[in-house]
């Protein structure tokens, strides 16, 4: 055997440009096999476009694009069998019932027509679709959709399998259980792709890409994001958040300042030091009552730290 | 074997979603049906019984003599009796009368004397069959003697050929199965990938090995049978409801109801290749549908109109499929005959499936 890429996927330089405006920006982007590789970013980040790039649907102005070992967009072709992919919306036929839809998906893919029968059946029972076999599409909840999506998705038991914003019209529930049939997929050694603008599944991925304006500003496990991110995260609680922000506000120093309920999450740049004296000493200042105490970075703090920082990039 | 197979998975998904859309299965058996009616019956070249008005200010044997002479012609209806040509044009204008007649008092000193007209036709002129029809009431002759008008010959002797009764229907039906065709067929694969796009079932579908040209047959395949449909219903109501007879050979009309199907399928496939929704498909459809009517000979004789227009009605397929349908159907003309007409009509399959499948894009920019 020739040696082969440990990447699922390879990109490198990778640029969507659309008539003036920049979608995708110079991104290099490594998949390693077997894992679920998660895309974060706000809507018009690039993920969308990204990802249709990675499977051939839009051709790259720059950059070069490998996956499973094939060159895109000039192999294309030969790839369409061994990924698989999940849009945005739901594109089956609504006016098709469950089963015909997997079956039509099943002779698309030309599998042979005995195991295209058993498989449609495996689908069915691991997807929990089997009530619905004989139901039109369009009369399915969110939720069966998305089931359904998934397991036409991965018909031809696709070694890539791609996913743009899965769970956008899914209720919590739902979305969890959707996730653990992601975690026994890649199990089974099919490596995810899938993009989210949900932090809570942001963190479940193995590994993460940040993307912001079209550019990839992070990417690394969730724990390596977090202990790499450049800012120290200050917690303060305070009966009266409201005059505590203000009186923070005031301080140069500090980079942002979130509100969640009755504390502030307030990020400072590492390079300053006591940091949490000058938090301290602010509020005191202002006559403010506080508790303040340092705390461990999360992904949410991770990704305002890159994303504003890149902004005032920009700006500068 | 693969290829098959997803040909197959497209063509009976098709099938299905065609079975399923109450809107489309009512249109495939709806439009013919309903056309052929309204057409069959209510297309009416051999005009009849034009509502008219009458002012006789002469009021002698010879003036009653010829509006009863007219009136027998049945050609038009006396229904107002006026006593001035100014009444008459009032009731022209009311759009009460499409025809006036004026006899002036000296009447029968102008038909003695034969110097110029003796009366006067007021006629709508916002109609052309009205005008033709003017035309036709003009040539009744009008003399003192009753008799020799009587035994006056015309100059030339009329042989109508294939239509020797004059129906109406069997000019019309023919080129109706064309008319239809046009319509259904266009609209339908102009909507059929319009329509996957719109709802986002492309964006999945190219995603998948599936091929170009299996996705454009696939999508075509299925509307041929429905056109064919189409047509067997057309003939079979023409021919008990109308008695339109098909002088030629039935695989000769078929022969052509098959190409021209195809070339309407891809003409359809070409429009839903520049089309983004299924509003504009239909637009863009009937942008082409309307010259199709006009220009094709469907409606008016070809070589009547325009050099210009002639050469533009060449562009289109019905003036084509009208020439070859007319002669297969009525003529029952060889098709060796009309070699021509067919060969427009690969030709311009030909261009636009071409021009359709590389138009058409697995990708989406």
């Amino acid at each position: 055997m020739h040696e082969k890429s440990r990447f699922v996927i390879e990109a490198s330089g990778l640029t969507k440009k659309f008539g003036s405006l920049t979608a995708v920006n110079n991104i290099e982007l490594r998949v390693p096999e077997g894992v679920i590789y998660g895309f974060l970013g706000p809507n018009g980040s690039g993920k969308s476009t990204t990802i249709r790039m990675l499977c051939g649907l839009l051709s790259p102005t720059s950059g070069s694009v490998q996956v499973l070992g094939l060159r895109v967009p000039e192999d294309v072709e030969k790839l369409k069998q061994r990924i698989g992919y999940m849009t945005q919306r739901f594109s089956l036929y609504d006016d098709l019932s469950v089963i015909e839809n997997l079956q039509f998906m099943g002779e698309i893919y030309a599998l042979p027509r005995r195991m295209r029968k058993e498989r449609i059946h495996e689908l069915m029972v691991r997807f929990n679709l089997e009530e619905r076999a004989n139901q039109r599409a369009g009369t399915l909840s969110g939720g069966q959709k998305q089931r359904l999506a998934l397991a036409a998705a991965t018909i031809h038991d696709p070694k890539l399998l791609l996913l743009d914003e899965p769970t956008s019209a899914v209720d919590p529930q739902n979305r969890r259980d959707f996730w653990e049939m992601l975690f026994s997929m890649a199990e089974q050694g099919t490596t995810i792709l899938v993009s989210t603008h949900y932090m809570d599944e942001a963190e479940r991925c193995h590994r993460l890409a940040i993307l912001d304006q079209g550019e990839l500003v992070a990417d690394g496990s969730p724990k390596e994001l977090a202990a790499a991110i450049a800012v120290q995260v200050i917690e303060v609680s305070a009966s009266e958040p409201n005059r505590a922000r203000a009186a923070l506000h005031k301080v140069p120093e500090i980079f942002s300042i979130t509100q969640l309920g009755m504390q502030l999450r307030v990020l400072i740049p590492r390079h300053i030091h006591a940091a949490e004296q000058l938090v301290i000493q602010s509020l005191q200042v202002s006559g403010v009552e506080a508790h303040v105490r340092t705390v461990q970075a999360n992904l949410e703090d991770v990704f305002v730290a890159v994303t504003e920082k890149h902004h005032e990039g920009r700006a500068a | 074997m693969k290829s098959l197979t997803r040909l197959f998975a497209i063509m009976h998904k098709e099938l299905l979603q065609i079975l399923r859309d109450r809107l489309t299965f009512g249109m495939i058996v709806g439009v013919p049906l309903l056309q052929l009616t309204l057409f069959g019956f209510a297309i009416n070249t051999d005009v009849r019984n034009l509502r008219a008005g009458v002012a006789d200010e002469a009021n002698t044997s010879l003036s009653r003599e010829m509006i009863a002479d007219m009136s027998s012609s049945q050609v038009v209806d006396f229904q107002y009796q006026v006593g001035s040509p100014l009444e008459l044009g009032q009731l022209l204008d009311a759009g009460l009368i499409s025809v006036g007649l004026h006899i002036p008092p000296d009447f029968d000193r102008r038909v003695q004397q034969n110097a110029g007209q003796a009366a006067q036709l007021l006629v709508d002129g916002t109609d052309p069959v009205i005008q033709g029809v003017a035309r036709q009431l003009m040539t009744i002759p009008v003399s003192f003697d009753s008799q020799a008008s009587a035994r006056s010959v015309p100059l030339l002797e009329l042989r109508n050929f294939y239509n020797p009764e004059r129906r109406s229907a069997i000019n019309v039906v023919p080129g109706l199965i064309g008319v239809i065709l046009t319509m259904t067929m266009v609209l339908f694969t102009g909507l059929a990938i319009v329509r996957e796009r719109e709802r986002g079932n492309l964006e999945l579908l190219i995603n998948t090995p599936i091929k170009r040209t299996e996705l454009m047959l696939g999508k075509i395949l299925p509307y041929v049978v429905i056109g064919l449909i189409q047509v067997t219903i057309i003939l079979l109501l023409g021919r008990f409801l109308f008695q339109v007879p098909i002088r030629g050979s039935l695989l000769d009309v078929f022969i052509v109801v098959l190409v021209f199907i195809a070339t309407n399928l891809s003409l359809g496939l070409l429009i839903s290749t520049a089309a983004q929704t299924q509003f504009q498909a239909m637009q863009i459809a009937f942008f082409f549908f309307l010259p199709s009517i006009l220009l094709s000979g469907f409606m008016f004789p070809f070589h009547g109109m325009p050099l210009p227009a002639q050469y533009l009605a060449e562009i289109l397929p019905l003036t084509h499929f009208v020439r070859l349908i007319r002669g297969v159907m009525l003529r029952g003309a060889d098709l060796n005959l009309m070699l021509t007409d067919i060969l427009a009509l690969l030709l311009f399959l030909g261009v636009t499936l071409t021009m359709a499948t590389l138009r058409f894009s697995k990708r989406l920019d």
